[in-house]
């Protein structure tokens, strides 16, 4: 499981945002690849449409491996959209869109 | 060093066709290639095979294209044999779209003064004028305002880096040497052959193929060879996985086998600008959307430029040289739909040194005003 380095919890405000449906507070300066890593770790973040398990890799708007659903728009690069107040998140679980 | 029977200059589609058809007929080949900073036109095509289009003004050409297309399934199915490697090809038939009336004439009339002009492509080349309604059982959801194209069953499309690396992978397993990052700074004849200058010493072979793209540019005259090639970028755009569309591929908008859809049919003149301009990109996104609304809301995920390599007629070149016997120069922009002939019958000419007998019409003289 991914933790926060105590060096970095430099007073942040939260924020609530809806990882599949469930209600929780992370930090507002994460992204939502990141705030999914840290709720969730890395495995189930996302199943490709062959199937197989994937992950964020690069998390800086390369791999495309991060794809999730925000506010119900499918296949998001998560490593590059900042969490917001209200937020909607959805895993990808291998839907035919799925990147 | 042991002397090999061929130095090829060029790692791209067209020098491992030929290194891998030369090979396969038991000659010894060493390809020297550049490194990924290249311009690398086989890396950044949209993988079509394809028949329309090509050879108007040159009847030979459309000839050999048609003749490719139809050895591509068996040339796919060889290098899958050898290899493993799936290439994604399929050949279902394709449509060059017509975005107006006047495209849509001059396109037809074009086909049929090409027909005209060959009896081989008038007996072989079929193709048919679709309108909007009738080719909206090929391109289920095609535009209001597309009113129509050509259909043609001899289309089809590939992935062009499966193409590549199934090339690599066959002609290594033939005993084909090659070497990445190994640029060629300097080609000449030898007593016995030619020799090739790179960082990484010299290379040298009884004979050498240029299969340089736009690097024939500085190499090609020392051997009295045809130097003059352009750029002519491509833009492409890629989006988001979709699910399969059953639509027959474009030459404006294909979807691969893994979903994305591969959007891209311009043509700049860029130098050696191998980037993006978002005006163009805008541009190929509306059309993209003109042609398929639903793509409205898909997510691009990648795009790239990539610079064709024109010949001064934009008909392929295969150059025997008068002055080096042994040197020759290949060059087109279709090297993807050309890869099959390119294996098979060009390797073989080059192999008994008859390019100029068997392919007359692809030599440097065409170019050529006289010089002296």
């Amino acid at each position: 499981m991914f933790q926060r380095l105590d060096t970095a919890a430099t007073p942040t405000r939260h924020v609530q945002v809806w990882l599949d449906g469930e209600p929780h507070r992370v930090a507002e300066t994460l992204t939502v690849a990141a705030a999914v890593l840290q709720l969730r770790g890395w495995q189930g973040y996302r199943r490709h449409v062959d199937g197989t398990p994937r992950a964020p890799l690069c998390m800086m708007g390369v791999c495309q491996e991060c794809l999730i659903t925000i506010d119900g728009c499918a296949n998001r690069q998560g490593c590059l959209e900042p969490v917001a107040e209200g937020m909607r998140i959805e895993r990808q679980g291998g839907d035919i869109h799925d990147g | 060093m042991k002397q090999r029977d061929f130095l090829i200059v060029g790692g791209g589609v067209v020098g491992m066709a030929v290194a891998y058809g030369l090979a396969r007929a038991g000659q010894g080949v060493t390809v020297l290639d550049e490194s990924d900073d290249a311009l690398r036109a086989s890396r950044g095509n949209a993988g079509l095979v394809w028949v329309q289009g090509k050879g108007v003004g040159m009847p030979r050409y459309a000839e050999l294209s048609l003749e490719s297309a139809k050895a591509w399934a068996d040339f796919a199915g060889e290098l899958t044999e050898r290899t493993g490697i799936e290439l994604e090809y399929e050949q279902r038939g394709g449509v060059d779209l017509c975005l107006d009336a006047e495209e849509a004439r001059s396109r037809q009339a074009d086909y049929a003064e090409l027909q005209n002009a060959s009896r081989y492509m008038a007996a072989n080349f079929r193709w048919e004028y679709l309108d909007r309604e009738a080719l909206t059982s090929c391109l289920p959801g095609l535009g209001e305002t597309i009113p129509g194209g050509t259909w043609s069953p001899h289309d089809g499309q590939c992935n062009p880096l499966y193409l590549l690396r199934a090339l690599y992978a066959a002609s290594r397993a033939l005993g084909v040497e090659t070497r990445p990052a190994t640029p060629v700074e300097r080609l000449e004849a030898t007593a016995g052959g030619f020799r090739a200058t790179t960082p990484q010493g010299q290379f040298t072979a009884e004979r050498v193929i240029l299969a340089a793209g736009l690097g024939a540019r500085q190499l090609a005259s020392g051997l009295g060879l045809t130097a003059a090639v352009r750029p002519v970028r491509g833009q492409v755009l890629v989006t988001e996985r979709r699910p399969p569309g059953g639509r027959l591929p474009t030459p404006q908008i294909r979807q691969t086998a893994s979903g994305g859809y591969l959007i891209g049919d311009t043509h700049e003149d860029a130098g050696l600008d191998k980037g993006v301009t978002l005006a163009m990109m805008q541009s190929l996104a509306e059309k993209a959307v003109r042609i398929y609304p639903d793509l409205e809301a898909a997510r691009l995920v990648r795009s790239w430029g990539a610079l064709r390599v024109m010949t001064p007629d934009g008909h392929p070149l295969y150059e025997t040289s008068t002055t080096h016997p042994g040197a020759y120069n290949l060059n087109c922009h279709s090297g993807i739909t050309l890869a099959a002939f390119h294996a098979e019958g060009l390797a073989e000419a080059i192999r008994d040194d008859r390019l100029e007998q068997s392919f007359p019409h692809f030599s440097g003289a065409r170019l050529h005003v006289s010089a002296s």
